[in-house]
């Protein structure tokens, strides 16, 4: 029996028969009541209760009416005529984000009671709320907006002069803070403290005049403080980079995943007409909880950099020239032809696509190549979420056969025969290898130097051939993180200029080549399964939005 | 009918010669409770005082012994903390200074015996910010117990240690809510904890189980181990035995703290005969157990249930001046006996203004953790502060109770219902004081700017 098949059954043991508006069902014993709730399919607003912090019970908007089986004189449940525990409902509403299931236990979630409880604590989240709605970067996903819809009151009783609070706090480098918006949930409290371990935000101040503040003399600038912004309920904690920028009803939301490291974050990448505006974490408990880094998060910049390579060019005797990218395109192909065997080396990236990488691995094979390697990058890494891979695809690229398992690989060995003049042709693919050690004056005198990237550097400085390359953010594909889970890119926005997504001017040569042609991406992933025996019998579609451990 | 007063907290307290030092409380037979308390088994104390029926006198009123024995040292790993809450901050409660301050011997031997009950290696007296004097007292106190050896390394030779600390809190209401004082105690901010699952005696100080227990109700340990339990619960009445500690103050000729056997007397022998009567006027209302106590007003009647000669229960109606002064009957008449703190008003006070300064106090002293006290707790306070300033509009009245309601029974901590219970009670039964400031002539000259489309 598997381990997981072991745990599945202690699970099955451990349940508890709760009634949750009138039904009875089974709930693993020792789940909070609030999850009970969602297992029933039924939902309780809620503001500081969140699914990966402590739950310290203070919005008290999760209020339900509860109830705890009739004792008979003998002390033990009685049945009612439905075959049934019949409840004793407790006459004070209970909070379910705090409390345990326990056996006979009954919910009501909808109750008059629970409802009486819902408009008055949304009435008192109000009052002193700004009400700022038109220019709050939070409008459109904003917990008090949405639950002022669906539980709250239409007017207001509030007569009085509203509480001040300070305004445009500077919390730090990523982080402003409108102390009115604030509701005092403490979920970016529990988050500095609890998961970034950055015991750096509190209160100060008492009653309706209590203030979140940063601890004197320190910043939040811990690597998860946007984290905070993704979970405050309200626009209290607005991103330095994302405020004023865009109203979020107008973002187009892509799951994707992170690029910037080997942990590979799941993401929803926030774009609208082809810029992308933000990138915050999806859940996906197998990687990165509800989480990522602010390196990961901020790193998307370059998509839209003004240098973005958008053409083709060739360099002759000299000049370089714009070309199209089937021009181009056909002129490697009648270099590549020209190469003897042996005089040429492929150098791909860790930051391929496995597909990429597939299409990378067919061209070596069609070309006879055999020596092709990734260039390895790292980074300083924490017990948190960032790896100190920097490249978010190694394991693939090692799964496809390109990389080693060690990583000295046959980098060096393609460098020091640059060196040596014994290679006449260098294929890169989005790096850049004067960067990674190669001698730019031995780079000068190959007769046949291709790169394909994203924004001109020393190695397309010195290229023959340059092809534009695209973003994660711009192609579809997968991707192996360090724990060995396959995940999904996505298409978010279309490639800059006039480039062209990365598989397809790969299969464009391959194909020119003789190699096999492959109509789109999921066919290259199923020919990718087929030679790969970690992705056999696995499609796209398999993979999902959460991935598969491979 | 004679209205003596049963001394036994308070049996030292204000004697001619009487000091605050060890000598001095030796000579009259200190630590003779203690002596006896360490030759008994300390199960046995325990049973000792669930036997004397003591019930806490901080405001609840629960059970001593009941709380003392939901630590079984047989399933116990922890360390087991025990607290003094010396935090005497409801308005109207002036009783734990007097034993602190001229009589702090007494606590700390209570103090003693209860660590040696429970097998407490570390205790705390956690003593309110405005009682700085009332600190160096203890502290010196404590030094003088430990100097004879009724505290620290192997107290009285029985091989027992304890260590007994002073912590003084920062000036905060809330740090006497019992969760609210251990987070203090643990150098935090005094948010009240949730319950569950946080019960002191599960997950108290450290996450230990812990006891924390009022002043006073220390001292009556003292008594009840020297006297034994049954003897203690011959005072007072069943269900609410030994003495209490009455503070009265606002409209009677003789305010003060007084001492009785629970239920001894009724509130109209306590105002009338004790405190000399009402000043100034005649009886309006009584807030009996501090101000977040719910208001008794003159002239109410009042349906209860007491046993007869026979011990069958018999219905009565009484009157506020028949109210007996113990834990039941104060429950039974819709208010509590809490802190014993007895503010008497009579019928020159406006009552508008009574709950304004009520108000303002529970408005500064929420702690703001959860939202319907943080944000309700102000508001009542606004619009109280806005009636009594001449500006009532004829909705406030429900309004306030509204709020109220919205704000009782629905929050983190007790505190939630201290600062609701006033003005649910003030507002029902003041109702046409409170409405009558509608009609206040000034509501019309300035125009509040009032808008009821949106928040």
């Amino acid at each position: 029996m598997t381990t997981a098949a072991v745990t599945e059954e202690k699970k099955q043991v451990d349940l508890v028969n709760v009634q949750i508006d009138g039904q009875w069902m089974q709930v693993p014993k020792g789940i909070r009541i609030i999850e009970a709730i969602k297992l029933a399919g039924k939902f309780v607003p809620h503001y500081c209760y969140h699914p990966k912090l402590s739950s310290p019970g203070n919005c008290r908007m999760c209020l339900v009416e509860m109830g705890m089986p009739k004792m008979g004189p003998d002390r033990k449940p009685i049945t009612g005529a439905d075959g049934q525990t019949e409840i004793g409902w407790i006459p004070r509403p209970a909070i379910s984000c705090a409390n345990t299931v326990a056996e006979g236990m009954g919910v009501r979630t909808d109750s008059p009671m629970v409802q009486e409880c819902q408009k008055g604590v949304m009435e008192l989240l109000l009052i002193n709320h700004p009400l700022d709605c038109p220019i709050c970067d939070e409008a459109g996903e904003c917990k008090l907006q949405e639950y002022s819809v669906e539980y709250g009151n239409a007017n207001s009783r509030f007569v009085e002069e509203k509480v001040k609070k300070p305004k445009k706090v500077d919390l730090g480098p990523t982080i402003i803070l409108d102390d009115e918006r604030c509701i005092l949930c403490s979920r970016c409290v529990r988050f500095c403290n609890e998961i970034a371990k950055d015991d750096v935000l509190g209160f100060v101040n008492r009653g309706s005049f209590n203030t979140l503040t940063c601890h004197p003399g320190k910043k939040l600038e811990n690597n998860y403080s946007l984290n905070t912004v993704d979970i405050c309920p309200v626009g209290a904690l607005t991103s330095k980079d994302f405020r004023f920028k865009m109203r979020v009803w107008f973002l187009k939301e892509t799951e994707s995943i992170c690029t910037s490291c080997g942990t590979g974050c799941n993401t929803m990448i926030g774009s609208r007409e082809g810029v992308i505006y933000r990138q915050v974490p999806r859940d996906n408990d197998a990687v990165n909880s509800s989480w990522m880094c602010d390196f990961g998060r901020l790193n998307y910049k370059f998509v839209n950099d003004e240098k973005r390579l958008g053409s083709a060019t060739i360099r002759r005797n000299g000049s370089v020239a714009q070309v199209s990218a089937a021009s181009a395109l056909g002129e490697v192909k009648k270099a590549l032809k020209g190469m003897v065997e042996g005089e040429l080396a492929i150098v791909a990236s860790g930051r391929m696509t496995n597909e990429e990488l597939f299409l990378v691995k067919k061209l070596a094979q069609v070309l006879k190549v055999e020596l092709v390697d990734i260039v390895h990058r790292s980074g300083p890494s924490d017990d948190i979420l960032l790896s100190a891979d920097r490249n978010p695809n190694t394991n693939g690229a090692r799964m496809l056969g390109i990389a080693a398992d060690d990583s000295a690989g046959n980098l060096t060995k393609i460098r020091d025969a640059v060196a040596a003049g014994r290679l006449s042709g260098l294929l890169v693919f989005g790096e850049d290898v004067v960067e990674a050690g190669f001698d730019p004056e031995a780079l000068k005198k190959l007769k046949f130097l291709c790169s394909i990237d994203m924004l001109p550097n020393k190695t397309t400085d010195l290229a023959h051939y340059v092809l534009p390359g695209v973003s994660w953010a711009e192609k579809r594909g997968t991707m192996v993180n360090i724990k060995g889970r396959l995940q999904r890119l996505n298409k978010a926005v279309e490639p800059v200029g006039g480039s062209v997504d990365n598989w397809e001017l790969l299969n464009t040569l391959l194909t020119s080549l003789g190699g096999t042609h492959y109509e789109d991406v999921a066919s290259v992933f199923v020919a990718t399964s087929e030679s790969v025996p970690q992705f056999a019998e696995l499609t796209l579609a398999q993979v999902g939005a959460q991935g598969v451990n491979v | 009918m004679a209205l003596a007063e049963k001394r036994l907290i308070l049996k030292n307290i204000d004697q001619p010669g009487y000091t605050n030092d060890i000598e001095c409380y030796l000579k009259n037979g200190g630590y003779e409770g203690l002596r006896k308390a360490v030759t008994l088994k300390p199960a046995d104390i325990i049973t000792e005082v669930k036997t004397s029926g003591l019930r806490g006198r901080g405001g609840a009123g629960f059970s001593c012994g009941l709380k003392w024995s939901f630590i079984d040292p047989a399933k116990n790993t922890k360390p087991v903390y025990l607290i003094c809450n010396a935090d005497e901050s409801e308005p109207g409660t002036f009783k734990d200074r007097q034993i602190l301050h001229k009589d702090p011997h007494q606590l700390i031997e209570g103090m003693v015996i209860a660590c040696f009950a429970n097998h407490v290696k570390l205790a705390y007296i956690y003593i309110r910010g405005e009682f700085p004097l009332g600190a160096q007292i203890l502290e010196r106190a404590l030094a003088e117990a430990k100097a004879k050896n009724f505290l620290g390394k192997n107290v009285l030779g029985t091989g027992y240690d304890l260590e007994i600390f002073v912590h003084r809190g920062a000036g905060a209401y809330i740090c006497g809510e019992e969760t609210g004082l251990i987070e203090s105690l643990e150098g935090k901010r005094p948010y009240p904890r949730i319950k569950p699952p946080y019960f002191p005696a599960v997950l108290g100080l450290y996450m230990s189980p812990t006891i924390v227990n009022n002043v006073e109700t220390l001292c009556n340990v003292k008594h009840v181990v020297e006297m034994g339990g049954a003897e203690f619960s011959k005072i007072g009445r069943p269900n609410n035995t030994g003495t209490r500690v009455l503070c009265v103050s606002g409209d009677v000729h003789k305010p003060g703290y007084y001492e009785f056997e629970v239920g001894a007397l009724t509130m109209g022998e306590l105002i009338n005969d004790v405190c000399g009567g009402v000043k100034g006027g005649k009886l309006k209302a009584v807030i009996p157990g501090g101000s977040s106590a719910k208001v008794l007003k003159a002239g109410e009647r009042y349906k209860i249930k007491e046993k007869n000669a026979e011990g069958a229960l018999v219905d009565k109606e009484i009157g506020l001046e028949d109210v007996r002064m113990d834990f039941d009957t104060l429950s039974a008449v819709g208010s509590m006996a809490g802190s014993g703190g007895i503010i008497v008003m009579n019928d020159t006070r406006d009552m508008v203004s009574v709950l304004h300064n009520i108000s303002e106090f529970y408005a500064h002293e929420s702690c703001g953790q959860c939202t319907p006290c943080r944000e309700g707790s102000l508001w009542m306070k606004k619009i109280l502060t806005r009636m009594d300033g001449g500006l009532a509009r004829a909705e406030d009245t429900a309004l306030l109770k509204n709020v109220a309601d919205n704000i009782a029974g629905r929050t983190i901590c007790a505190f939630g219902e201290a600062c609701a219970w006033p003005v649910q009670s003030f507002t029902t039964k003041f109702k046409d004081e409170f409405e009558a400031k509608a009609n206040n002539p000034l509501t019309a000259l300035p125009p509040i700017g009032v808008s009821t489309a949106g928040h």
